[in-house]
């Protein structure tokens, strides 16, 4: 890590819409999804508070804070998953190309927005049948080889998998089978792509190879991660947002986060004060 | 050695004859029965057995064909009725049904379960028997279907329960729908499950004879049509092994066996059914 025994910055920009085009960024910068004003609640429980922030397209947005900051919770929300649990509540607006997406059909919504989780869940299918399971559903007319070979070339698991296809997937690692989620969900070609901690379950030689890989999607789809590695959000990332119990404390470029942040809460989380 | 670490000692090493000696005989009794089975029935079954009928105490010879072809419907009956309301119940309950529904459903299955045979063919005797004043393989059907629907509803739910939760939420991630997530995503993960939850349930009611008594009835001939009385082995089986000849426990020990080597069968072509799927690696 960086030293970061400098002092403090002692103004704290507040994170409000307006300064979600982040500090120093081109003012080209097109935002693929806004986020504005956004509470949410599990029951009575708030667990995100007043979160405004934009997802620029094309590039990498890593979320960041301690466990039980609703990091992972936020990040739901942009494909609605959050739905799932009952008694879950959202207020606020979140655009996706303009388009409030709670207005949308949620799950016409989900095949824009894909979703790779924090443990690698393949289907108990095939490789193939694995990768083309978006395809079928959405009844795609498109020639399912083709769409299953480019989805796994994009997701680096061509070469080890093109022989035994229709081998189960769980007869993959468990890097594999991350990588395999990755062109399951690119298969459907997603407009952005959520990953919830893709790499907690993964040993460093998988987590090197998904890193890599997360690179190289920036130039097909617009890229979310929750980490709870700081090392990982500075390779990988463009945007990083600092959650702390659920407020969005700060969210600048990535370089700058990590090298100057505003807030003295950041600083303290990335110089590993706590969390 | 100290006392007490000798006496631990002891402890430990009866404890784990304990254990092992009642493993023994919980496998045994189930290995006496098979054996003494087999053994009575061995001798006694023919092929006559498989495709003659019945014939009248003092003649020999004769067999329980009717009975062997009768509890197939029996039993295919039952199945149809039984296993598509517990399955499609167990779905409703595992994936849609608030709290207190599932737990009255759940509570109501579980009474069913232990209802008494003999009960459940009394009322299936008034449901379908009475109206119609006639027996009928219908009615047979209809109360071993009736014994079906716990378990199957029961073991499906747990087993769909069991499908890990990530596998919901990628399917879901993708765009399914919940329809679209059970039917292609959480049932194939559970159906090895489900299969031998239907096995289970099939393998009980194919020795049942209460719910068999006043409603398949019986029939010492060819029956003539479903909505008539048939034989049954396990009915047959409990005529036969009541009766004083000795010809006769001679045909009810054949029939046992008979019994036994059909579930045995389904049981092993399903399973190798089963065994051809991927299943779910359970972490």
């Amino acid at each position: 890590m960086q030293a970061s025994v400098r002092p403090a910055l002692s103004v704290n920009i507040p994170p409000t819409v307006t300064n979600t085009a982040p500090r120093d960024s081109t003012p080209a910068l097109s935002m693929r999804m806004t986020i504005s004003k956004v509470n949410f609640f599990y029951g009575s429980k708030q667990s995100l508070f007043d979160i405004s922030m934009g997802i620029a397209t094309n590039k990498v947005t890593a979320l960041i804070g301690p466990s039980g900051c609703g990091k992972s919770t936020l990040l739901r929300t942009l494909n609605r998953m959050h739905e799932t649990i009952r008694n879950a509540r959202l207020e606020g607006e979140i655009l996706l190309d303009g388009q409030n997406i709670l207005k949308q059909d949620v799950t016409s919504h989900r095949r824009r927005v894909g979703m790779v989780f924090q443990r690698p869940n393949p289907f108990p299918k095939s490789i193939f049948d694995n990768v083309a399971y978006g395809l079928r559903i959405n009844g795609s007319k498109a020639p399912l080889s083709e769409a299953v070979e480019k989805s796994l070339r994009r997701a680096a698991l061509w070469d080890e998998v093109k022989d035994h296809l229709h081998k189960s997937a769980y007869e993959l690692s468990g890097g594999q089978q991350q990588r395999l989620c990755i062109a399951r969900a690119l298969a459907v070609d997603p407009e952005v792509l959520l990953l919830d901690e893709p790499c907690s379950a993964l040993d460093p030689i998988s987590t090197a190879k998904i890193e890599e890989l997360l690179v190289q999607l920036k130039d097909l789809c617009t890229l979310v991660i929750v980490t709870h590695n700081m090392q990982q959000a500075a390779r990988v990332s463009d945007f990083t947002a600092f959650l702390l119990i659920g407020q969005l404390i700060e969210f600048s470029p990535t370089p700058q986060l990590f090298t100057t942040p505003g807030d003295p809460r950041t600083e303290a989380y990335i110089t590993g004060r706590f969390g | 050695m100290s006392a007490r670490l000798r006496w631990r000692k002891f402890v430990s090493g009866f404890m784990l004859t304990m254990t092992g000696v009642c493993a023994f005989v919980a496998v045994s009794a189930l290995f006496l029965i098979l054996g003494y089975l087999v053994y009575h029935g061995g001798i006694s079954i023919s092929w006559n057995f498989f495709t003659k009928l019945p014939v009248p105490v003092g003649e020999t010879g004769g067999g329980m064909a009717n009975a062997i072809v009768g509890s197939g419907k029996l039993l295919l009956l039952a199945t149809l009725f039984g296993v598509p309301i517990g399955f499609l119940g167990a779905i409703y309950l595992a994936e849609f049904s608030g709290g207190t529904t599932a737990f009255i459903v759940r509570y109501a299955a579980d009474l069913l379960n232990g209802v008494p045979s003999i009960v459940v063919g009394i009322f299936a005797y008034a449901v379908a028997v009475l109206p119609f004043k006639h027996f009928s393989t219908l009615a047979g059907g209809f109360a071993l279907g009736l014994m079906m629907i716990p378990i199957t509803l029961r073991s499906t739910e747990e087993f769909l329960r069991s499908v890990p939760k990530e596998l919901r939420e990628g399917a879901m991630a993708l765009g399914a729908s919940k329809w679209k997530t059970i039917a292609t995503v959480i049932v194939p993960a559970a159906y090895r499950g489900i299969l031998t939850a239907i096995l289970l349930a099939f393998a009980r009611v194919a020795g049942e004879t209460a719910p068999l008594l006043f409603t398949a009835f019986g029939n010492e001939f060819w029956s003539q049509g479903w909505n008539q009385p048939t034989a049954s082995l396990p009915a047959k089986i409990y005529a036969y092994a009541l009766s004083p000849y000795d010809d006769w426990h001679r045909q009810a020990w054949a029939g046992g066996l008979v019994l036994l080597g059909l579930i045995l069968v389904i049981n092993i072509v399903a399973r190798g059914i089963l065994s051809r799927g991927i299943s779910v690696s359970r972490t």
